[in-house]
């Protein structure tokens, strides 16, 4: 068995990614996923812990590691000098891919990522979403054992989102494995197998999606809507229903584990809202518990 | 044995591959304005060679070297715009296009995410300028043989001085350039070349100066490399000339250091 990561960073953080898997960090702004997607990616130094990835120093065998992975980061740093074709090859060529082979994986991977019909363009007329999966098809020209993607799709309209999830999840299934930040929760939901929680430079929670919405949230919510302003009142009246009750400004969510039950209690109480949803829970509930509401940056 | 030295020789190569790229990505880039960025490169010394050598020549009677021998005015200012020509061509691109791509292109910042280190960006970016600065003097040369300068003797052990000129001096620019913080810091960059072109006993033998100023123009670089290439095409080198090719490698190599680890400690944040 490959390790591929066993380390502390920021404020201190244990992980463990096995080869194959989708990883994610998930937190906040600020909570660290960029730190350490840079030393996993061997150009942060760790100022102190331990990491190995694919078994070797990021400090000493940089260049070595450098050569297996590939990397999206949060920022994209295309080449506006080239056109979209030569980023990819030019980029191949960094790697010491030979010519002819850069030449025909970029045409590859222009097709993965539906580019190839700007394939002559420049980088810079391009969308936010073709300069995205651009930046992904670059990561991968070097046939990379784990990819690092930090918050590959923030910024994308939904459309280009769907696609850069659907390429993504092709990677997975080619045994490829993929390390990515984000603060989607539902990009959380369909790519990872497992993920973490940080925040201020720690891990709050780790585990599956399905695990995690076990843990820390009910099986089901209930979004209540009462008249506005009033729902610190109609709180009260709901005391000791569901698990955990949270008010809004604008809703009141109960936390249980049948939402139906639950909505025939609030009924029976006399409590008739302006409006109602019963939804299963998700890890966007996981994540608002565990890092809370406030605003960080 | 072979332990010992394989792992670095292949290091070497590894490096070599890898700095090569980074000027195979310069290449990827030429586009037709750049030839005429060239152009202008190489016209402005040989401009200078016929306004001030040829032009202001005619009014002094003959130039005395220091060994008493005397030359025509042009004879003596030619190897030192050749000199200056190889300054300006290596510090246009390691400095202003080495800044841009590295502050506002953020260029380097995807590069060191492969196998890529800063030590063979800096390598690739100054032997890419090496191929610019090489040009010009080459042209330059030329030049000076067509009007009987120096001969083409002289002129094929001038090349490699004043491509080592090039080298100190696109070194240099790169390290100096790793400082800066803005397109401002430029305007006293290029003040200090034109002192530099002014008073590098380039139109003026340095021993006219006092001697605590001469003392001062002596150890700059580009007094160096004017008295490393008058050496070779007055007089065909020599001895003489040792110091400033011992000094230039000095400066390459400083140079070359400085920016690698400025640069490492930027990017790898």
């Amino acid at each position: 068995m490959k390790r591929f990561g066993d380390f502390s960073a920021v404020a201190g953080i244990d992980v463990a990614v096995l080869p194959g898997e989708a990883f994610g960090f998930l937190g906040p702004n600020g909570a660290g996923k960029s730190s350490t997607m840079r030393m996993i990616g061997c150009i942060s130094p760790p100022s102190g812990g331990e990491l190995r990835i694919l078994g070797m120093d990021p400090v000493r065998d940089g260049p070595a590691i450098r050569a297996r992975l590939g990397v999206c980061p949060q920022l994209d740093n295309l080449d506006p000098d080239l056109t979209v074709r030569e980023n990819l090859t030019t980029y191949a060529r960094y790697f010491g891919v030979p010519r002819r082979t850069a030449r025909e994986r970029a045409a590859e991977l222009l097709d993965f990522v539906q580019l190839t019909e700007r394939a002559d363009s420049k980088v810079e007329p391009l969308s936010g979403g073709m300069k995205r999966r651009l930046t992904i098809a670059r990561a991968l020209v070097n046939e990379p054992d784990i990819v690092l993607l930090d918050e590959p799709t923030t910024g994308l309209d939904p459309q280009a989102r769907h696609l850069v999830w659907e390429r993504l999840f092709r990677l997975k299934q080619q045994g490829v494995t993929l390390v990515l930040t984000t603060h989607y929760m539902d990009e959380a939901e369909q790519l990872c197998d497992r993920l973490v929680v940080m925040d201020g430079g720690r891990i709050v929670a780790e585990g599956s999606p399905r695990a995690l919405i076990e843990q820390h949230s009910t099986r089901e919510v209930v979004e209540l809507r009462f008249a506005a302003d009033s729902q610190e009142a109609f709180a009260e009246k709901l005391d000791g229903l569901g698990e955990r009750i949270e008010v809004l400004p604008d809703r009141i969510l109960l936390y249980v584990a049948d939402g139906d039950v639950a909505l025939a209690q609030v009924e029976a109480r006399g409590l008739t809202p302006a409006a109602v949803l019963v939804r299963r829970s998700s890890l966007e509930d996981v994540f608002l518990h565990l890092t809370g509401r406030t605003l960080v940056d | 044995m072979v332990t010992l030295v394989l792992p670095r020789l292949l290091n070497i190569a590894a490096t070599t591959r890898r700095s090569a790229s980074m000027v195979e990505r310069n290449v990827a880039t030429l586009k037709w304005v750049y030839w005429l960025l060239l152009v202008s490169g190489f016209a402005e010394p040989v401009l200078y060679l016929f306004s001030i050598g040829v032009g202001v020549g005619r009014l002094i009677d003959g130039m005395t070297l220091p060994d008493g021998r005397v030359v025509e005015y042009a004879v003596f200012v030619a190897p030192a715009m050749l000199a200056s020509s190889a300054m300006n061509g290596a510090l246009a691109e390691t400095t202003f296009n080495f800044f841009g791509k590295f502050k506002y292109q953020k260029l380097y910042d995807g590069i060191i995410a492969t196998p890529v280190r800063p030590i063979e960006i800096a390598l690739g970016e100054l032997a890419w300028a090496m191929v610019r600065g090489s040009a010009y003097s080459a042209a330059f040369l030329a030049v000076m043989v067509a009007m009987e300068l120096t001969t083409v003797g002289r002129a094929l052990v001038a090349f490699p001085a004043a491509v080592l000129t090039g080298f100190a001096f696109g070194a240099a620019g790169m390290a100096l350039s790793t400082f800066m913080r803005s397109w401002q810091d430029f305007d006293l960059m290029g003040s200090a070349q034109f002192v530099l072109f002014l008073f590098s006993g380039t139109f003026v033998p340095a021993e006219a100066y006092p001697a605590v100023l001469r003392w001062l123009v002596e150890v700059t670089p580009l007094y160096r490399a004017v008295h490393l290439l008058r050496g070779v095409c007055v007089d065909g080198g020599g001895w003489p000339v040792l110091p400033d090719v011992l000094y230039l490698l000095a400066l390459t190599v400083a140079g070359l250091v400085v920016a690698a680890r400025r640069m490492a400690g930027l990017l790898y944040r």
